[in-house]
């Protein structure tokens, strides 16, 4: 705690103004007309609304179509999470043996975090495209009939591979943080004593690198479940048949293409929550971890 | 290195030249088929290898763009994400830091109040209240205008917990410099506080600008007006409207042109990029 201070009453408030100013009316505001017409329910023409209750909530858990996007969110989430963060830790602990050449290999692996996910979803649909990618092309050789048109497991293959992908440079900039954490002589002490580089990795690399680990996870499965809807929207549209419609897209396509603004208004709810609780995980880790 | 394993060495290279090549491999079949004419792709696969139509392709993109797809030139929409990333950019650090010496130099009632409003912005991602938020920003009659597309992601928690964390480690002896020097709180943020801050803010400006070019839901959303339509947004409506007619060139010479800028900011200031990605997450 800061010992000197300014004495004023008025300034601090005008200091933070603008920031409450914009929290309120497009965080809190928002956030509580969610809450709001989540109970709620209108009828076709907007015309009258009319309290109903849990009942949007009670809906949803009868709604075939709601739980199916339960799952394609668990399933799309721990696939990306668990792709991008072996291929990144991978990576990382092959750059960690390097001693001159990381800051070149660094350099040519980072860069995907620039990129949009929707800018990755269309560039890897374009090499999954079924008349002209390249990949269909080499998966016929060894004889399979790549379509993410009709495939539900090709489609989500696809939404996959061009999530994880983005978010590998991200996993690997912070694998190579925590391994460079790694007191070199704790790793040394262990090869005298005969340990082989594998043994090493399981028994002294991979606990020591649990709190990143866990950061990971966390982040990923928020990047996941959040900040893929462009990987989305750019490729399948959450087809074919609902098999890549994941709870963020059901969210924006039940309120804005269906127009059925209750529903919506209580799977944001869910959402938020689920984020909440993502959040409180991940702060309390991070205090956690100072003691580890 | 611990021992002197050649094969293991090797074998760190060949996990790296491959991981790259992964990585590269769907920007480098976009560029190859910004590069040739809508012809090349009728006799079956994508070519490998990049054509003759670099310059045409893309000096087409950025001056006249599709007309059929209701899509404005390229420059335009690059203009835009310009203009959207920037502003919020700018719009995030000048708010935060501001919020920041209000929390840290400070007391004042509510302060705790004022502290855990910013806070929750963290819960609660655009994606999440989507519609309430639309109408909110409807309702302001902000569609179709730069504010609409920066104002309403301008909050942010993150960086304001950021520049909390700056003031608090620096000196409380500062301060008191300061004041036994006659300068009142806003001479002291602006001549003390800004400069020792500025590695902080441009580290945290390259991963917002990122953040703001990318921006992909909310400018799809509150834009219908083809003027105010931003290259990541507006490439998905060009990849839709050539459906019937596949322009796949056209298309990936505007994929390469809307992720030129940021890739671009992250390789030039790669040290100041892990300095905010590593802060910002902190």
């Amino acid at each position: 705690m800061k010992r000197t201070i300014f004495n004023n009453q008025l300034l601090p408030w005008l200091l933070l103004a603008p920031q409450l100013a914009i929290t309120f009316i497009f965080f809190l505001w928002p956030a509580g007309q969610a809450i709001k017409q989540s109970f709620l329910r209108e009828d076709a023409f907007g015309i009258n609304t009319s309290f109903v209750g849990l009942d949007n909530f009670t809906a949803l858990l009868d709604s075939p179509e709601y739980l199916n996007s339960l799952q394609v969110t668990a399933v799309f989430a721990v696939l990306v999470t668990a792709l991008s963060m072996g291929l990144s830790l991978l990576l990382a602990i092959a750059v960690d043996r390097m001693i001159r050449s990381t800051r070149v290999y660094t350099t040519l692996l980072v860069w995907p975090y620039a990129v949009a996910p929707a800018v990755a979803g269309i560039l890897w649909w374009f090499i999954f495209n079924p008349t002209i990618g390249i990949m269909p092309y080499l998966l016929d050789v060894i004889g399979y009939d790549w379509d993410h048109i009709s495939s539900k497991t090709d489609a989500m293959i696809l939404v996959v591979i061009a999530s994880a992908w983005k978010q590998i440079s991200y996993n690997f900039l912070f694998f190579v943080a925590g391994l460079q954490a790694i007191p070199a002589s704790m790793r040394e002490a262990a090869a005298i004593d005969g340990a082989g580089p594998v043994r090493r990795f399981f028994d002294i690399t991979l606990p020591l690198l649990s709190p990143t680990t866990f950061f990971l996870l966390v982040v990923n499965i928020v990047y996941a479940m959040f900040d893929t809807f462009g990987v989305i929207d750019a490729t399948t549209e959450g087809g074919p048949a609902q098999a890549t419609n994941i709870m963020v897209y059901k969210v924006y396509f039940d309120g804005f293409v269906g127009q059925n603004i209750g529903s919506s208004a209580a799977q944001s709810v869910v959402l938020m929550l689920l984020v909440i609780t993502l959040t409180v995980i991940q702060f309390r880790w991070v205090e956690k971890k100072v003691e580890y | 290195m611990i021992e002197n394993r050649p094969g293991l060495n090797l074998l760190a290279h060949l996990v790296l030249i491959l991981g790259i090549a992964v990585v590269a491999l769907p920007v480098w079949v976009a560029f190859v088929a910004s590069t040739h004419s809508a012809t090349d792709f009728m006799s079956g696969t994508v070519p490998m290898w990049p054509g003759p139509h670099l310059v045409e392709n893309y000096s087409r993109m950025l001056d006249a763009g599709v007309s059929t797809s209701g899509t404005p030139p390229v420059g335009r929409m690059m203009l835009n994400s310009l203009i959207m990333a920037l502003s919020i950019a700018i719009g995030k650090i000048a708010i935060s830091i501001l919020s920041a010496f209000a929390i840290v130099y400070f007391r004042f009632p509510f302060r705790g109040l004022a502290f855990w409003c910013i806070f929750i912005t963290l819960m609660l991602p655009v994606e999440v209240r989507i519609v309430p938020t639309f109408q909110v920003v409807a309702g302001l009659g902000l569609l179709n205008s730069y504010a609409g597309l920066s104002i309403p992601l301008i909050a942010s928690a993150t960086a304001t917990f950021l520049f909390r964390q700056v003031f608090l480690t620096m000196p409380d002896e500062l301060v008191e410099a300061a004041r036994i020097d006659g300068a009142g709180p806003m001479k002291f943020f602006r001549d003390i506080l800004l400069p020792l801050s500025r590695t902080n803010m441009a580290a945290l400006f390259v991963i917002l600008f990122i953040y703001g070019w990318n921006q992909y839901l909310w400018p799809l959303l509150i834009t219908t007006d083809a003027q105010y339509y931003t290259i990541v947004a507006g490439i998905k409506r060009m990849a839709d409207a050539v459906d019937g007619l596949p322009q796949w060139h056209l298309v990936m010479a505007t994929a390469v042109l809307a992720m030129l800028p940021p890739v671009a900011v992250v390789i030039a200031m790669q040290k100041l990029f892990v300095k905010g990605l590593v802060e910002t997450e902190k």
